[in-house]
């Protein structure tokens, strides 16, 4: 069986790989989907705690599956505000979002 | 599990919910006469839920296994909270009446409500997946309110600043949390103490989630989007999230700080330690150079949680006494403000800056005192409400030996009256030839106004609030 920390080292790589996504991104969709990927990260993390050092509960399977349920409500939302933003401005580049600053 | 135990220890949030339902349903049955009363009708069955729900009985408990817990302090700050819902309520009539957000009023008091029901969710939590949720369903629907002016691009960018930050606050979060559970096997707050030691990757946990719930508090290091949202937001939903959401965000993180994580009560505190003297610094030296009056109080507001963390790092059941009285003198100050600049918005065409509130005095002399006593107590000086809060703030934290950082938010209290004083400076003394004209304010914004007022002049004297929260607040 595959040992516990090749998933961790997985899961944390996708983790900052999203962190770094959302910071260098210019576009509000891609940062939407660094976000994602994120919160991905997490569900694996906490499948493999419950399957490797919990067997025996379901505690990790649940909190994966109400996090996916959560993710996907929120994705909805920003994509709704994001589609608000194309119609006002016609892009979706975060240069554009400049109005209010400092 | 007993299912009377339900109704006993969950009454606010089944009262809740069915104000909720109710309000939905209003906006689709009711014809065009009905909804020309949807707001008084709202703010009564608002006025009923506090009446119905006010009252801190019983002794705790819990239900679901552990996931909801009642505690009768838990109550007191949801009835807090519940009476600056009504307050936003009186004041975003006006706004509500505009043409292009009168069809969707209905959504405005649903999601209003929906982001309550969460906020009483996290405050009742007693697992972190119910936290989580109560924190999301708190969150989720704030975003739509923040971008509720469709058609106005900076609502636009407001709502999608906030809606990010959310999502990357929510996802640090996780993974902090995602830690704890393999560190500690359990996620009951209850089960979790016993398994705390202090390990180094229980402490990268714990700074994971603090971060999370941080982003929500705006505390400085993750306060970048809160002057931004604050300003794009309509204004009532600005006074919303800076009073009802941060007073329930730091209620919760002083909670699970004090019932969870109190093995690790070192690591914690030499972490709010630098959070609070950067908070509080950083956002003052910000609000001074502001010329937007949202934006304003938006760096006002991020030194104020600086200072509301002041009572979390006690972890006594003094602090949790003395944070929930700084809440209720906090919302009542911060609303007012935020009222009188609502109206003076809607009354002016859109005037929000700071100059434009030169010599309003002469005009309307009743809204620049309401402002200027609000400033008072915002600041703390002595007569007012905002005087005793932060004096029983300072008391608790110097009592568990912070002397230094309670010297650096004094000093920094002095800044802060630097910059309230502007404003007064603004209303009173400096001339305009153009002054906004004086205008008459609809009754239910003078409504709020005078019971914001009551606060503000009340609070501090009549200390039978303070021992009523004192009574039930529990600590380390």
């Amino acid at each position: 069986m595959i040992p516990m920390e090749y998933y961790l080292i997985v899961s944390t790589i996708m983790m900052f790989v999203g962190i770094y996504g959302f910071f260098t991104r210019r576009n509000l969709l891609a940062m939407l989907i660094s976000v994602e990927l994120m919160l991905n990260s997490v569900d694996i993390n906490f499948v493999v705690f419950n399957r490797f050092l919990f067997p025996g509960q379901l505690e990790g399977f649940f909190f994966t599956l109400f996090a996916i349920g959560i993710s996907a409500a929120e994705t909805a939302v920003a994509i709704a505000i994001i589609i608000n933003i194309y119609r006002n401005m016609r892009n979706i580049q975060v240069k554009n979002l400049k109005n209010m600053k400092w | 599990m007993n299912y009377s135990d339900i109704f006993t220890y969950m009454h606010t949030e089944i009262a809740l919910i069915i104000a909720i339902v109710f309000g939905f349903l209003y906006d689709l049955i009711a014809g065009k006469r009905g909804r020309r009363h949807f707001h008084t009708v709202m703010c009564v069955l608002m006025v009923l839920f506090i009446a119905g729900t006010i009252y801190p009985y019983g002794e705790a408990g819990e239900i679901f296994g552990g996931m909801f817990v009642y505690n009768p302090v838990f109550n007191i700050v949801k009835s807090i909270l519940a009476i600056g819902t009504l307050i936003v309520f009186l004041q975003s009539d006006n706004w509500l009446r505009r043409e292009d957000t009168e069809f969707k009023r209905g959504e405005f008091y649903v999601l209003t409500l929906s982001t309550l029901l969460g906020m009483y969710f996290m405050i009742s939590a007693g697992h972190f997946l119910m936290f989580f949720i109560g924190l999301e369903l708190a969150s989720v629907p704030m975003a739509c309110l923040v971008a509720f002016d469709k058609y106005k691009n900076n609502s636009a960018e407001a709502g999608a600043k906030y809606i990010l930050s959310a999502l990357f606050s929510s996802g640090l979060m996780l993974f902090g949390i995602s830690f704890f559970y393999g560190t500690a096997g359990t996620l009951y707050f209850d089960d979790m103490v016993a398994r705390i030691d202090g390990s180094p990757l229980q402490i990268m946990a714990m700074v994971f989630f603090f971060a999370g719930l941080g982003f929500k508090l705006s505390l400085v290091p993750f306060h970048l989007w809160t002057a931004d949202t604050y300003q794009g937001a309509p204004t009532a939903v600005t006074s919303y999230l800076s009073v009802i959401s941060k007073g329930a965000a730091a209620f919760t993180l002083m909670a699970i700080l004090i019932k969870v994580f109190a093995p690790m009560v070192r690591d914690w505190q030499l972490m709010l330690w630098i959070v609070i003297v950067l908070s509080i610094t950083v956002a003052n030296l910000f609000a001074i150079r502001q010329k937007n009056m949202k934006r304003f109080l938006a760096f006002s507001s991020i030194s104020q949680a600086g200072y509301i963390m002041l009572a979390v790092i006690s972890g006594t059941s003094f602090g949790m006494t003395s944070l929930i009285f700084y809440v209720l003198v906090y919302m009542v100050a911060n609303l007012a403000a935020f009222g009188v600049i609502g109206v003076i918005e809607q009354n002016s065409g859109g005037k929000v800056g700071m100059d434009d509130y030169n010599g309003l005095y002469k005009t309307n002399p009743k809204l620049a005192v309401i402002m200027m006593l609000s400033l008072f107590s915002l600041a703390g000086i002595p007569p007012f409400a905002g005087f005793f809060s932060k004096f029983f703030i300072f008391a608790s934290a110097f009592e568990e030996g912070f002397h230094i950082l309670v010297f650096i938010a004094l000093v920094n209290t002095v800044i802060s009256l630097y910059y309230y004083l502007l404003v007064v400076k603004a209303m009173f003394i400096t001339p305009n030839d153009s002054p906004i004209a004086a205008f008459k304010s609809d009754c239910s914004t003078r409504i709020s106004l005078v019971l914001c007022l009551c606060g503000v002049l009340a609070l501090g004297i009549v200390s039978s609030v303070f021992d009523c929260i004192n009574m039930f607040s529990f600590g380390m």
